[in-house]
């Protein structure tokens, strides 16, 4: 055979970043490097009140006494394998410089509007036919939010990081690092030091959002970090599904993504979180690609509240991210939903953390990983029964797939029982693509390439149909891209 | 021109030579039982055919009309009407029946040239194809085969024949596992789709299926090796007198 299973799936995990371009925009950038300067220049730009300032400044602290001692910092419990980026060779702030804000879409750069084109997310078009509320974050700034009247008259406020900080500045010290606050781990403070903008959403008691919020986000500019917090709060009773997308066009430097999302549900309220993540992930040889550090975390805080993480993970060379939910109040629930897949030279650390706090509550955990090329993939969850958690339950369920031989594929789930009324249960499989599975769609006449995709798809099924229809199409398009190549 | 010409087949896996001269000629629209013990060979020999990779052949060709098969890709040989029903029917859990079915339709047609076949009259075909074996309908949104019975993953065989009408369909112990009922349902499938341009290898440990799908030639197998070849009644002899006569017969040989 001129092809054999192996090499294939070695071609298709050589099949390159489709994203990756870069826009000509004009930009506002601040010198490379982080002080003290630094974080009191993104705060002015910004116009900041005082206390967010100083907010900043304790975190930026905080990270450099951390910095100062490495060894301990950084996490080194992750399964990869990486060079700590420099953090004085980060441009912590670049803003497209020709106008700040925009009040409609003609006023948008132009380039900028094809750039999101490109995305596959054609504003114009969106408003119109999707009903989706975008908020896109190109680099540092929050560019353009549709529907934000619409849905002003329900009272959600949907909104960049920035602008809440000056129309609703009450909401955001009320809960901003409520849920991560920037002692919570190396990134986080960075993040609380230098972040730039990020999105705001606030759902009021008893109103069921009627329409899918998303966010775009795309790293631009060479040599930026892109440190967005995203802020969503939900009103007892109340109801949101959020999506957020991200992308970054190719550069032989690893850039640094390093957000924070905290979510806040209420009694009775519902949060739904959904991502696509596409960063780049660098080329075959390893160079170049986006680090992903990620902190991600949702407090039920009320009874019988529910929030669940659904995510599609396939970019960024260096992923290490753990949506998390604190299970407060009694009766509330937690999900996560993961499918991620790597090729090339990629490493995912990424799972969940399910912390049960209040009595009857429930999370459920269904992870997939599919690994290509050479890179590797682990699975790292905690599942923790605090003591006053009465009859709490869990369910685990961590699949990996394995494409070809050179990749890797690992579980690591903790499990700390502190209420012996807990059911905990857990189950893992690791697969190799079946042989027996190829060879039977071979023998129905199907190609190699098809059958692969039919194969994977099927494998994230469950996953993907988790997600919020539109998003789930473009999660399998995706999906397809990412295992084509061409059959020799 | 035969359909099927296969001279001196030699294949093995691990170093284990499995096959050992297969001989074998099926005209069209013939059937041909293969019969034997158990390890003698009979998938092994029907995987070779549809082009499993673990199997090196080590010797002898295969001319499928008038085509060097084993110089085609597994799925080539599907696309060019070779079907194997699976003595273990492979679970694809996530993938539909109906996905599953449509793709591989789709590229058989595209193989011929011809345009995919309209969501109607795919299902049409889909609910005739179900019907011929008593398969419920509502399995073509299930997974394939994921947690079907054990009858039912055979039933799912022969409909997939039916839905993809090859020109040489190899069925690899379709029988075992099925209570009389099933079996006859499953032979009635098969007989419905004998045709003069459709030719049959029946592989079977069990005389009782050659009672419905009247087979036009027996074979045994023993050993990697058709050792004996006759018509209908050398399987009920084989039934009579065992397997064990044979395999004697073979290793005197
Ligand atoms: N994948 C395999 N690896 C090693 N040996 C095999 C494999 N498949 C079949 N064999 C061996 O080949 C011989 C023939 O098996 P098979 O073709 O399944 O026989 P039958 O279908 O007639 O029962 C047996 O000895 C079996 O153990
Ligand atoms: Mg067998």
């Amino acid at each position: 055979m001129p092809t054999t299973e192996t090499e294939f799936l070695h071609e298709v995990a050589a099949s390159e970043y489709k994203y990756g371009w870069e826009t000509n925009v004009e930009a506002d950038t601040i010198p490379k490097g982080l002080d003290e300067e630094v974080i009191r220049l993104i705060s002015a730009k910004k116009e900041e009140p005082r206390w967010l300032l100083e907010w900043r400044l304790r975190a930026w602290r905080h990270w450099e006494k951390l910095a100062a001692n490495p060894s301990e910092a950084y996490p080194r419990w992750p399964h990869l394998t990486y060079t700590e980026p420099d953090f004085r060779n980060i441009t912590y702030y670049s803003s497209p410089s020709k106008k700040p804000r925009y009040e409609s879409l003609d006023e948008v750069d132009p380039k900028l509007l094809e750039t999101f084109e490109r995305l596959g997310i054609p504003l114009a078009e969106q408003e119109k036919l999707a009903g989706v509320a975008v908020d896109v974050v190109l680099d540092s700034v929050s560019v353009h939010t549709t529907f934000k009247e619409e849905l002003a008259e329900l009272g959600i406020i949907f909104c960049s990081f920035g602008d809440a900080v000056q129309e609703h500045p009450e909401l955001v010290q009320k809960y901003m690092g409520s849920v991560v606050p920037y002692t919570d781990n190396f990134y986080a403070a960075l993040n609380a030091a230098v972040f730039s903008d990020g999105s705001f959403c606030y759902i009021p008691k008893g109103v069921r959002c009627p329409m899918e919020l998303s966010t775009y986000f795309r790293i631009n500019q060479a040599g930026t970090g892109q440190f967005e917090r995203t802020l969503i709060i939900a009103e007892e009773g109340s109801y949101v599904s959020y999506l957020e997308g991200c992308t970054a066009p190719m550069r032989d430097e690893n850039q640094l993504h390093a957000a924070v999302v905290e979510i806040v549900a209420e009694a009775n309220a519902e949060v739904k979180y959904s991502t696509i993540q596409n960063w780049y992930p660098g080329d075959n040889e390893g160079r170049g690609g986006v680090y992903n550090f990620v902190t991600k975390r949702g407090i039920c805080k009320g009874d019988r509240a529910k929030i669940s993480w659904t995510q599609l993970e396939t970019g960024s060379a260096i992923t290490w991210k753990y949506p998390s939910v604190i299970l407060k109040g009694d009766g509330s629930v937690g999900e996560f939903y993961s499918v991620a897949f790597t090729k090339g030279q990629q490493q995912a650390d990424t799972g969940t953390k399910m912390v049960h706090v209040g009595k009857n509550t429930k999370s459920t955990i269904i992870s997939k990983g599919i690994s290509g090329g050479r890179s590797n993939n682990s699975y790292r969850g905690l599942v923790k029964i605090n003591k006053g958690a009465e009859r709490a339950r869990n369910f685990s369920q961590c699949d990996s797939m394995l494409l070809g031989d050179r990749c890797g594929a690992h579980t690591f789930p903790y499990i700390e029982i502190k209420n012996p009324s807990a059911q905990v249960e857990h189950e893992a499989t690791t697969s190799k693509i079946g042989e027996d599975q190829l060879f039977y769609c071979f023998q129905r006449g199907i190609g190699e390439e098809a059958a692969i995709k039919l194969i994977v798809n099927g494998f994230c099924k469950e996953i993907l149909a988790k997600l919020p229809m539109e998003f789930a199409v473009e999660a399998q398009k995706l999906l397809d891209i990412e295992l084509e190549g061409s059959v020799g | 021109m035969a359909l099927l010409e296969i001279n001196n087949l030699h294949a093995r896996i691990e170093e284990q030579n499995i096959l050992k001269g297969v001989d074998l000629t099926v005209g069209a629209g013939e059937v041909h039982a293969i019969m034997g013990p158990n390890g003698s060979g009979k998938s092994t020999f029907a995987a070779v055919l549809a082009g499993r990779e673990e199997f090196e052949v080590t010797d002898g060709d295969v001319l499928y009309e008038g085509n060097d098969l084993l110089d085609m890709e597994p799925d080539e040989r599907a696309l060019e009407g070779v079907f194997l029903a699976f003595q273990y029917p492979v679970e694809l859990p996530g993938v539909s029946m109906n996905n599953f079915l449509r793709q591989a339709l789709n590229q058989q047609r595209e193989h011929r040239g011809e345009e995919p076949l309209p969501a109607g009259a795919f299902l049409k075909r889909m609910r005739e194809c179900a019907a011929l074996v008593s398969l419920d309908p509502q399995l073509m949104s299930r997974s394939v085969n994921d947690g079907f019975s054990g009858g039912e993953k055979k039933r799912n065989e022969i409909f997939q024949l039916a839905m993809l009408e090859p020109r040489l369909a190899i069925l690899d112990e379709t029988d075992s596992g099925l209570d009389i009922d099933a079996l006859r349902i499953v032979a009635d499938g098969v007989n419905a789709l004998r045709r003069s341009d459709r030719s049959f290898v029946v592989i079977t440990h069990y005389q009782r299926l050659l009672n419905y799908i009247v087979p036009d030639v027996v074979h045994v197998m023993a050993d990697g090796r058709i050792v004996r070849s006759g018509d209908k009644s050398l399987a009920l002899e084989l039934e009579e007198k065992g397997y064990d006569w044979i395999r004697e017969e073979a290793v005197a040989a």
